[in-house]
């Protein structure tokens, strides 16, 4: 019988709670090193290939990012869709905080940490808002929510527990 | 967008900020149950459980109903819909993002490990 020799299976799987009124925290594991996932999150060539998945069904038109302490980034959809802010803190390839100032004041602080423990990364991406009201009303772009079943509540409370 | 009310939202996201009343519901959907028997089973005294049934009526989670003496709880189920589908909106967005992503980093790995075979010939 052939040996199997196989690395531990990888959780894939992306989790997200309201961690209070104003922040949402979303996790997922990514088999690589950290100075990778940091870099298809820093360099916008990659960036455009991943941040705009088909089913938001929306097109990336320009992409203009200056990953720095400091620096600025400003997306563009077309049809003067914007979504730009700045980089408050950039450590690679560790840890990148952003701010999202399209939406003015309601705009939400982003920081986004990457933990590598056995050649495997753990991604934490937190979501703050001023208020609770923002947080709320933060549109995803994502489709619209269809009717949602019972049998998500299970799902529900395990992820906010 | 679907619109509902942000009010709603804030009362059911605060009504499950306690470990005790997502406790609750979880008890809830499995089998409607008493304020007493809630009580018991949560080791509390029946004021106690009250209040946090309270606050999960109130934010739509919970329904109650009083049949004689008995206070019978069971789940709200629309209020729970509308938590679940902020957070699957959310959800939807990021797995479909981090499944792209996945594959960027893969195609980074790969990459890597071609030039190191190279160098190291």
């Amino acid at each position: 019988m052939e040996a199997r020799k196989q690395s531990e299976p990888v959780m894939k799987r992306t989790t997200v709670q309201r961690k209070s009124d104003r922040e949402v925290v979303v996790t997922r594991t990514f088999d690589a090193p950290a100075r990778l996932v940091f870099e298809a999150w820093s360099r916008p060539e990659l960036f455009k290939q991943w941040w705009v998945p088909k089913s938001m069904g929306m097109t990336l038109r320009s992409c203009e990012m200056d990953v720095r302490t400091g620096g600025k980034y400003r997306l563009n959809f077309g049809d003067g869709m914007d979504f730009f802010g700045r980089y408050i803190e950039v450590t690679p390839p560790s840890r990148i905080v952003w701010t999202n100032e399209e939406g003015g004041e309601n705009g939400s602080v982003t920081t986004v940490t990457f933990e590598e423990k056995a050649g495997q990364t753990l991604l934490v991406m937190s979501e703050l808002y001023p208020s609770k009201e923002a947080l709320d009303a933060a549109g995803t772009g994502a489709a619209d929510a269809t009717h949602e079943t019972f049998a998500q509540l299970d799902e529900l409370l395990a992820t906010l527990a | 967008m679907v619109q509902y009310s942000n009010a709603h939202l804030d009362a059911s996201f605060a009504a499950l900020a306690d470990v005790t009343r997502r406790g609750v519901l979880e008890q809830l959907g499995r089998a409607e149950a008493s304020i007493t028997d809630l009580a018991e089973k949560f080791d509390m005294t029946l004021t106690g459980m009250k209040k946090h049934v309270g606050l999960l009526e109130e934010a739509g989670l919970v329904i109650t109903e009083k049949v004689g003496r008995v206070r019978t709880c069971r789940i709200g189920a629309r209020r729970l819909e509308e938590v679940a589908a902020w957070i699957e909106r959310y959800h939807r967005l990021w797995d479909a993002r981090f499944c792209e992503l996945d594959k960027v980093v893969e195609e980074l790995k790969r990459k890597e490990k071609q030039d190191g075979s190279k160098k190291a010939k």
